[in-house]
């Protein structure tokens, strides 16, 4: 078994942290009744004596949890979130030693967390990173959580990125990167969200873009269907991927319900990592198959179904209404519509009672629906993993790579023009040490190089396809 | 005599159990007392407190899969695994073939050569290495193909089969076109013979013969294991008509495989069902042999939907017209036939030249085991081992749809990243595209 290091940077990506943190225990819990620590358990948690502050002691898989202790490096420029951790209840799962954080914040200047506090910070999220890294057994993943549009997140949780580039080339990078809506109110998250891009698109393996706006209408049309719920189909209690219910933080914070999408997508991208299934996927399996080209790595994702209806009996039908309800824009958390553009690959990972019979019929079904890039017309991977989430009898997590990115990407490159043509709040940028100008410049040329890509794969699917000429062999 | 098997990634570590278990209940009961000491040397060996233990090697990078294989095994209380006859690591392959090929392989060398060194060691006589695996992912493919290889410098001499499953059409790893050009380019010169099951031949009997509403891997691997089963249990050969063959692979390939070029054999047997309609149906012979003589024609992997209008050619110049009626050309064909009055049953059909190719001599064409116990609950069976045109279709499918992929050198940054460079893979391509064209002109 394998295990994993989240590391959660800035005010949103603490936030969601906190919340996969919450989730995961409920999760595991459901399913190890006998208090062990097992092998599920140890992929991102730790067995600790919770006397000792070294965080050893605790013993090794197959003995008794004495205390669990998160696989993470938890870091922020301001104090009042991590602080919050500390006095909540998931503090025990972190030693003060985990935290990193100062008390000014990043004043929502990229450069500022990225060059200012990145040099400072340095040695010590390396050296905490290591040491959570020493702990495992067998390292295969790095989870970098952080927003887009801050100043910390998106400056800082870069700069961590190429860190872990540099300390653990091998090691797999797969950043979860909140991108705030058009509305923000932070006035340079353009700047920060692009120069921030750049990072990504050189150093991840796989990003997992979220749009804020996509959570905002998620949660609402769950709450919808909650309120005007019809007899019959009232929503099943804690079934909801909005819902922390079963946790241990007992009242509701304003972003919980979003932040708890983002905290199941997690979840369920690691299942098949953390627990059995007939058909094993790997997290090291992810960027193989859905990468096809280096730069090309953002992978839109859509969780269904969204709650669970309190009826016990899932006819067929409503199978497979999960199957093309991950599909639909609505359930993308990204405002996307991978539908109507061009798959490179697409990854169906399945958990609880599905078949692979299910799963190979709804293919069969919905292929025709889709169009998928002339040389990978056959582009699936899938998944099933026999634990199904808290509260659902199956689930399913569909991670798309296709061009539908591109025009919250072009949106995004538009706002940025927008203020950098009036070099608008420069000043600010440049005055911090490390920071010049080309970096503005060489970050816009980055998003402009990676909507080229994206569009020249939209304009080979206009063209007939037509199989390119075989090789030739002497007979 | 005994066969070694080398279990190798998920899917050979899934199928080996399901072989293991088929063969044991297959070989116990009253009244094959032969048959069962004869298939007991064959696939184990006993304990000093007489415990049956398979006679293979597992091998894989993590460690679900192999602990679920051994667990299982020793669950059924009539035979287990070796306690130290497997190797496995933590963290898999990750579909990539050059990751399996060029890391795992050479970094786990040793140990495997010694769990398998050990193993044949256990042998009087060794038959031959038998070697299943994938072709889809990064374990069985990677790390197989490169066992293959040690196995091959180890054992120069030894009979070495492997037995391949080929992944679905979609839907299960999105470069298993690279890692199966990959992984069928090198066995074809390392390994004796490849006996090649396709993921989606098997999906349709489960659904169409055996009936099963919602198709596991697990029903998938038992169909499997079946067929396999058919064929590695003990039976009369022509070498060996009046005792059990103690050479099965040996025999098994110089029936089939008469030339290096040629080494791609597949697998079909009929009857096959669910074991509730087993007990209401009856057989005969000529029956039987119709329908498998027509399978072998026409290329239809299961009795079901054989089109009967597929007819052998009359003479040699009708085989061009033909060719694209669907006539399936052999080389070589062996049928093993097992169960009631089995020698009774007239294979003569199966000895039409038309069949085969013209420039083989017609008595090194065919061949018949046979043995009278039932396999497998089945009153009469019979299977057919092939070295025919029937798998150039699925292979020319995967050449193609890699061929497209790395015409954009789609992916090729996963596996230069680890050694495999685009020179690499155009040598495979070579050489599968001259197997391909060598099997199209017969």
């Amino acid at each position: 078994m394998t295990q994993s290091v989240v590391v959660q940077v800035g005010q949103c990506g603490n936030q969601v942290g906190c919340r996969f943190w919450d989730l995961a225990l409920r999760e595991h819990a459901h399913v190890n009744k006998k208090g062990i620590y097992d092998e599920a358990l140890s992929s991102f948690f730790q067995n600790v004596d919770p006397r000792r502050s070294d965080g050893g002691g605790g013993g090794a898989t197959g003995s008794r949890i004495s205390g669990l202790r998160a696989r993470a490096v938890l870091v922020d420029m301001e104090e009042g979130v991590l602080s919050e951790v500390l006095q909540g209840p998931l503090r025990q799962l972190f030693s003060t030693t985990q935290l990193i954080s100062d008390v000014s914040g990043s004043g929502n200047n990229w450069a500022v967390g990225h060059h200012s506090y990145g040099s400072v910070y340095r040695e010590q999220i390396v050296d905490q990173v290591r040491r959570a890294a020493e702990q495992c057994d067998c390292l295969q993943c790095f989870f970098i959580i952080h927003s887009m549009g801050g100043g910390t997140g998106s400056g800082l949780g870069t700069r961590v990125l190429k860190l872990l580039e540099d300390e653990f080339p091998e090691v797999c990078r797969l950043v979860t990167a909140v991108y705030p809506s058009a509305e923000d109110d932070v006035i340079t998250s353009p700047y920060n969200s692009v120069l921030a891009m750049r990072e990504l698109t050189e150093h991840a393996d796989c990003v997992l873009p979220i749009e804020n706006q996509s959570l905002v209408d998620i949660v609402s049309k769950i709450q919808h269907m909650a309120h005007t719920g019809k007899p019959g189909s009232v929503i099943k209690k804690d079934s909801t991927i909005i819902s922390g219910q079963g946790g241990v933080a007992k009242t509701e914070k304003p972003f919980d319900a979003m932040n708890n999408i983002v905290a199941n997508l997690l979840l369920n991208i690691t299942s098949s990592a953390r627990f059995e299934g007939s058909l094993n996927m790997d997290l090291n399996e992810i960027a193989m198959n859905l990468v096809p080209f280096p730069r090309l790595h953002y992978l839109v994702s859509s969780l269904t179904p969204l709650y669970t209806l309190a009826d016990v009996n899932i006819p067929t039908r409503r199978l497979d209404q999960m199957f093309t309800d991950a599909f639909s824009k609505d359930h993308q958390l990204m405002r996307a519509d991978p539908k109507h553009n061009l798959y490179l690959a697409c990854a169906l990972m399945l958990r609880g009672n599905v078949q692979l019979s299910d799963l190979r019929r709804n293919i069969e079904r919905l292929r025709p629906t889709l169009s998928f890039v002339q040389w990978n017309t056959e582009g699936w991977k899938t998944g099933l993993c026999s634990v199904p989430p808290v509260g659902h009898t199956h689930s399913l997590l569909a991670l798309a790579n296709n061009t539908c990115v591109k025009p919250s990407f072009m949106e995004l490159r538009e706002r940025f023009v927008r203020l950098y043509r009036k070099k608008a709040h420069l000043h600010h940028y440049l005055g911090v040490d490390g920071m010049d100008v080309s970096g503005f410049s060489e970050a816009l040329s980055s998003l402009t190089g990676l909507i080229d890509q994206y569009s020249q794969l939209d304009s080979t699917n206009t063209a007939p396809s037509q199989d390119p000429p075989r090789l030739n062999i002497a007979c | 005599m005994s066969v070694v098997t080398v279990q190798l990634g998920q899917c050979g570590n899934q199928i080996g159990p399901e072989l293991f278990s088929t063969v044991y209940e297959d070989s116990t009961g009253a009244g094959r007392k032969t048959y069962q000491e004869s298939s007991r040397e064959r696939f184990f060996w006993e304990t000093s407190d007489g415990v049956l233990v398979a006679r293979s090697v597992l091998v894989d990078m993590e460690p679900k899969v192999i602990s679920q294989a051994v667990a299982k095994a020793s669950k059924s209380g009539k035979w287990r695994y070796g306690e130290k006859a497997h190797f496995c690591q933590k963290q898999g392959s990750g579909n990539n073939w050059a990751n399996g090929y060029c890391v795992h392989g050479p970094r786990h060398k040793e140990s495997v050569e010694d769990l398998v060194r050990r193993e044949v060691e256990r042998c009087d006589r060794l038959a031959g290495i038998f070697a299943m695996m994938s072709v889809a992912g990064g374990t069985g493919s990677g790390v197989g193909t490169f066992v293959t290889q040690c196995l091959r410098d180890m054992y120069p001499q030894a009979f070495i089969l492997n037995h391949l499953t080929w992944p679905y059409g979609t839907g299960e790893v999105i470069v298993q076109n690279y890692n199966s050009v990959l992984t069928l380019s090198r066995l074809y010169q390392l390994s004796d013979a490849l006996v090649v099951h396709e993921n989606d031949t098997v999906h349709k009997i489960c659904s169409r013969l055996m009936n099963i509403k919602h198709i596991s891997i697990g029903d998938i691997n038992k169909v499997i294991a079946h067929q396999l089963g058919s064929v590695l249990q003990p039976a009369y050969t022509g070498d060996s008509p009046s005792n059990y063959s103690r050479n099965p692979i040996g025999e098994l390939l110089s029936s089939l495989v008469c030339h290096p070029e040629y080494k791609l054999l597949s697998l079909c047997n009929i009857p096959q069902m669910s074991h509730t309609s087993l007990a209401y149906s009856a057989y005969t012979w000529p029956g039987l042999l119709k329908h498998l003589r027509q399978m072998l024609i026409a290329n239809a992997r299961m009795e079901e939907g054989i089109d009967w209008k597929v007819c052998v050619p009359s003479s040699r110049g009708d085989s061009v017209r033909t060719g694209q009626m669907g006539f399936n050309r052999s080389l070589a064909n062996l049928m093993i036939l097992r169960g009631k009055d089995v020698s009774s049953a007239d294979a003569g059909a199966f000895k039409d030249p038309a069949l085969y190719v013209p420039w083989l001599p017609p008595d090194g064409t065919f061949s018949l085991w046979n043995s009278p116990v039932p396999f497998n609950g089945y009153e009469k069976s019979a299977s057919l081992v092939s070295n025919s045109q029937s798998l150039l279709k699925p292979l020319d499918n995967m050449v193609r749809k890699a061929w497209n992929m790395f015409v954009s050198r789609a992916y090729m940054h996963q596996y230069t990243k680890f050694g495999i460079s685009e020179d690499d893979f155009l040598d495979s391509f070579t050489t599968l595209e001259q197997i391909i064209s060598s099997y199209s002109h017969l």
